[in-house]
């Protein structure tokens, strides 16, 4: 089973399904939503087929395809996933089908072809999945860079008034992190002898003289943290998020800015083990001031898709220090945060997406006491507002404990700090909740005649999976820390750290 | 006195020139014997074929290594090479100049000498047929720089120079519409660039004066082995690469750039673009990799700093243009600079990388000028930025031609134009020149702005009153659009044969 070439076929068949979604013609928009449905399905059932076959005691990196591409450059077409990755896969099968279907209609009204905005999505999923899998350097890189090219035209076509400004500032925003890495990748290349397969260039890691690996990794690591994004490169996603499709942003913090975090614990910490140790301390300051800083902006914020944008780069924040920690249990709750995060905030980003839809407007201040009028959804808001604040008994508790003691167990201080993060988290999350669904209710509300229907059967099936997951995970996270583990181990291996003796009873996560 | 000993002559190595020069002389013949209505068709039809047998004699030679016809002409893998680029570059060119089917009469004036706003230039502005000596003075162009990039010595090279300058002055000045920009275009190239002329005549002397010889080898052995002051050999070259970096278009010999590429025909833009940089860089490859080989830590600096300037300059001033002709013009001398950086690493990956990006960047620029001729409106084509906003919404076909033309500028992979980066890239870091490469890669940034300005006009902006219509083009402005953007697309995405083809080029024969 595991020579069946799971992760190429899995990249390229979104991308059939955009091709084939695009030659829909405009009149036949039901058609074409069915199509891109079907399609992401059809990605979801193969995903979850690789899951099964995936060994969790197996290899590091399994499912390995290598195809030639340029042999001058040894530059190939070559997939392999570790637990990790496999993780990330996983959550963007899951998400995308979600995403489709929660944006049925939200592009009804453009004035842009319906079926170009799900070959959009499909697209945007090829390059997705593709990053994901790569396990060429030059590869990645591709990946990395097109990704731009669909978001920006989501952004740029089907998103809100400020929808040009956003999608011209997250395209440049992104490119130059990505010509930095550019810079970075052909440096690595003439370096780690011409090659840009990752197990080689991981096995010469060593040899990198100590003054170049750094250089190379702050290339690298500057195109991630825009991506992720961490503070200060961060201001790009409040406009992107706040201006795309509620769909779209959904995957915008959900999947493609785990790239960003995904990219330092496959890239940059295997290849410039030294240089990541000797960063470290700037990193976690940098994710530390993110987490406190992003926080303190969410709380002000008044339009909905903005802040929970915010709430997304505070807890990138917590990502990030849960990584540069260098302990398997740190490590292991970034991933797992990678993930929940992604449920929990796609499914936030969804809800006010479906408020925003009702209500035409974006602002806190338009809403109040909106669960006197659709009570269902404002629950359904509510419990991801609390999945978004870590509660226990929700998926992205488990995760943000696991960074927190993984981050204690070596830098006390910055545990404490970001532990601050998650009272500021209660506070973002509940203000804005109280201000939009309780209290007295907003005069202006009863006079849109939208706001009367609360949750339809459609919505009840976007929000049920993602419910389902973020509760069932969160009472039981072995399926995922099991495939997580023997990777972030032995990332860590390659850092080259131990982890300290453990100090929390019962917590046999590590050997 | 001795009897004179006449040079061998490899005629089978000079076929392709020879092809063209032959050509060229026969359109004039046929300029004055064929009449009017049939002309030209036939000058296009004689210049498509000699071109193209020209290319079939290069492919022919594929493996001649040699210098012949008395040391002046050496033909190698590099020369081979570009000329079989210079070639395909120049037959897509000449569907562009070719196309009538846009315009009344074609791209070209019918009578350039008529004074500009005369009763007599309104009228042959409207429907009189275009020039056909177009054909043979772009045909002699193309031979001209044929030989310009298979010069072994240096006065073969500055008469090859000559031969493909003085037709490009002449072409530059006919464009049917807005004929004082045409002329002055015209004036100004003719004039900077004859003083170009005489900077590179005035090195070959000084350089004749230090090596007592103008062969490229026998300047190489004088390199490794002076007998002369070195301020005639540094003099010298210094003089001998204004002349080369005025062709190439690169900073602070650049300034004709703009105004020639506004004002002339854009098929003629397009052509001066895509093959005068295939020649002007083959020659300085030549020049610095054969001959001053030797004294490469003395002009490696210094021409580091041109490629610098040249970066900073085309991608600064890209992002303040209104004009779309002028954005190409400044983005073009941007990517002069790239092509340079991939010159300074002055090694093996230098020579082909820097081979496969000319041969990448032509054909996109190719397309892009394609593109712009499409784009009219009742005075001829409508260039203006302002104009273009919103061509997407009513041509979606051709705005994403044009999305994907400007992404490849821009070096978004599975573009020619992200290999092409790549490659000279790699092999300036390879070289050494890691400075270069870091310049490269800022001034990428910068230079996206400008084209994802355009890219916005086209999506995003709303069409505004006097939006232009763009032109359902005839049959040869979309083959040469098509061959364009196929070629963008798959140098992009499988390099890898055109890659290998500059690698087995990439020796020269000294």
């Amino acid at each position: 089973m595991n020579d069946f070439p799971f992760l190429s076929i899995l990249t390229l068949l979104p991308l059939v399904g955009a091709v084939v979604v695009a030659c829909i013609p405009r009149a036949r928009a039901d058609l074409a939503k069915m199509v891109a449905l079907a399609w992401s399905l059809v990605v979801l059932v193969l995903s979850v087929v690789m899951w099964i076959a995936f060994q969790t005691g197996g290899d590091r990196f399994q499912f390995r395809e290598s195809y030639a591409w340029i042999p001058s450059w040894d530059a190939r077409f070559t997939f392999a996933a570790d637990g990790i990755a496999l993780v990330m896969l996983m959550l963007i099968a899951v998400l995308f089908p979600i995403v489709i279907l929660a944006s049925w209609r939200d592009v009804d009204q453009s004035k842009r072809s319906v079926p170009t905005y799900f070959a959009l999505l499909l697209a945007f999923e090829f390059t997705m999945i593709g990053v994901f899998a790569a396990a060429d350097i030059f590869l990645f890189y591709v990946f990395f860079e097109i990704m731009l090219i669909p978001m920006y035209f989501i952004i740029g076509s089907f998103g809100g008034p400020r929808r040009q400004y956003a999608a011209v500032k997250f395209f440049l925003y992104s490119l130059v992190g990505g010509l930095f890495m550019l810079a970075a990748v052909i440096g690595l290349w003439v370096v780690g002898g011409h090659t840009f397969d990752f197990n080689n260039l991981a096995a010469a890691a060593g040899s990198i003289d100590q003054d170049t690996a750094r250089w190379l990794f702050l290339g690298f690591f500057v195109a991630f943290a825009i991506k992720a994004p961490f503070f200060p490169f961060h201001t790009w996603l409040p406009d992107a998020g706040g201006a795309a499709p509620a769909g779209a942003a959904a995957l915008l913090v959900g999947v493609m800015d785990k790239v960003g975090t995904f990219g330092i614990l496959r890239y940059c910490l295997p290849l410039f083990p030294e240089a990541s140790r000797w960063f470290a301390p700037a990193a976690l300051v940098l994710a530390v001031i993110g987490i406190i800083y992003a926080a303190l902006l969410a709380v002000g914020q008044n339009d909905l898709k903005r802040l929970v944008s915010y709430t997304s780069i505070a807890h990138f924040g917590f990502i990030g220090i849960g990584i540069f920690a260098f302990t398997t249990q740190g490590g292991t709750g970034s991933v797992l945060y990678m993930v929940n995060h992604g449920l929990a905030t796609g499914l936030l980003f969804i809800v006010v997406g479906m408020f925003v839809a009702r209500r035409g407007s974006n602002l806190v201040s338009d809403f109040g006491g909106a669960g006197k009028m659709v009570p269902v959804l404002a629950g359904v808001l509510f419990f991801a507002g609390l999945a978004s604040l870590a509660l226990p008994g929700t998926a992205p508790f488990i995760s943000e404990f696991l960074v927190l003691i993984g981050t204690f167990t070596v830098h006390k201080t910055y545990a404490v700090i970001a532990t601050a993060g998650i009272i500021l988290a209660a506070a973002y999350v509940l203000w804005m909740i109280q201000r939009t669904t309780q209290g007295t209710l907003n005069p202006t509300l009863p006079t849109v005649p939208a706001m009367r229907r609360d949750i339809t059967l459609r919505e009840k099936v976007v929000v049920a999976p993602l419910i389902l997951l973020i509760i069932l995970l969160g009472f039981y996270p072995k399926p995922l820390t099991d495939v997580i583990n023997p990777a972030v181990q032995a990332t860590m291996q390659d850092v080259g750290v131990q982890d300290p003796t453990p100090v929390v009873a019962n917590e046999r996560v590590a050997r | 006195m001795e009897d004179l000993k006449l040079p061998e002559i490899d005629y089978g190595a000079l076929l392709p020139m020879l092809i063209l020069f032959g050509v060229a002389c026969v359109g004039i013949i046929v300029e004055v014997t064929t009449p009017r209505r049939l002309r030209n068709t036939v000058q296009l039809s004689l210049a498509a074929l000699g071109v193209i047998a020209a290319f079939v004699a290069v492919i022919a030679q594929h493996s001649t290594r040699t210098i012949t016809i008395g040391g002046a002409v050496a033909v190698d893998g590099p020369t081979l090479f570009l000329q079989g680029a210079l070639l395909v570059l120049g037959l897509v060119s000449l569907m562009l100049i070719g196309d009538r089917s846009l315009e009344r009469g074609g791209p070209f004036v019918s009578q350039a000498a008529i004074t500009v706003g005369s009763q007599k230039d309104v009228k042959q502005a409207g429907d009189q047929p275009g020039l056909t000596e177009v054909y043979p003075l772009t045909v002699f162009a193309l031979g001209g720089m044929l030989l310009f990039v298979a010069a072994n010595d240096l006065l073969t090279m500055f008469v090859a120079l000559e031969v493909f300058s003085l037709p490009l002055y002449l072409l530059c000045a006919l464009a049917r519409r807005r004929r004082l920009l045409s002329q002055e275009a015209a004036l100004k190239y003719f004039l900077l660039g004859s003083y170009a002329s005489a900077f590179f005549l005035f090195g070959v002397a000084l350089i004749y004066g230090f090596a007592g010889g103008i062969s490229l080898g026998q300047v190489h052995e004088a390199v490794s082995n002076p007998q002369q002051s070195q301020i005639l050999l540094y003099g010298g070259l210094a003089l001998l690469a204004i002349g080369l970096l005025f062709k190439a278009a690169l900073a602070p010999f650049h300034v004709w750039t703009p105004d020639v590429y506004q004002g002339a025909p854009t098929p003629i833009t397009a052509l001066m673009a895509a093959c005068t940089k295939v020649a002007a860089f083959g020659a300085l490859l030549r020049i610095l990799y054969v001959a001053f080989d030797g004294v490469r830590w003395d002009f490696q600096p210094v021409l580091g700093t041109v490629a610098v300037l040249t970066m900073l300059v085309g991608a600064v001033l890209a992002v303040t243009q209104t004009d779309m002709k002028r954005l190409l013009a400044y983005s073009s001398i941007a990517n002069a600079g790239y092509l340079l950086v991939g010159v300074l690493a002055l090694n093996e990956e230098g020579l082909s990388s820097t081979m496969f990006y000319l041969v990448a960047y032509g054909f996109t620029v190719l397309a892009a000028f394609g593109i712009v001729t499409l784009v009219r409106d009742a005075d001829g084509e409508a260039t203006h930025l302002s104009r273009w906003a919103g061509l997407g919404r009513k041509s979606p076909l051709f705005a994403a031609v044009f999305t994907f033309i400007l992404l490849a500028f821009a070096g978004i992979p599975l573009t020619s134009g992200f290999t092409s980066k790549f490659a000279v890239f790699g092999a300036a870091v390879e070289g050494g020149q890691t400075w270069l490469v870091i310049v490269g890669v800022l001034t990428s940034m910068l230079l996206a702005f400008p084209y994802l300005r355009v890219v916005v006009l086209l999506w995003l902006s709303e069409p505004g009153e006097s939006t232009p219509t763009v032109s359902i083009p005839g049959f040869l402005t979309s083959a040469a659009l098509a061959i364009g953007v196929i070629a963008t697309f798959a140098l992009g995405v499988v390099p890898a044969p055109l890659i290998d083809l500059t690698r087995d080029a990439s020796q020269f024969v000294r």
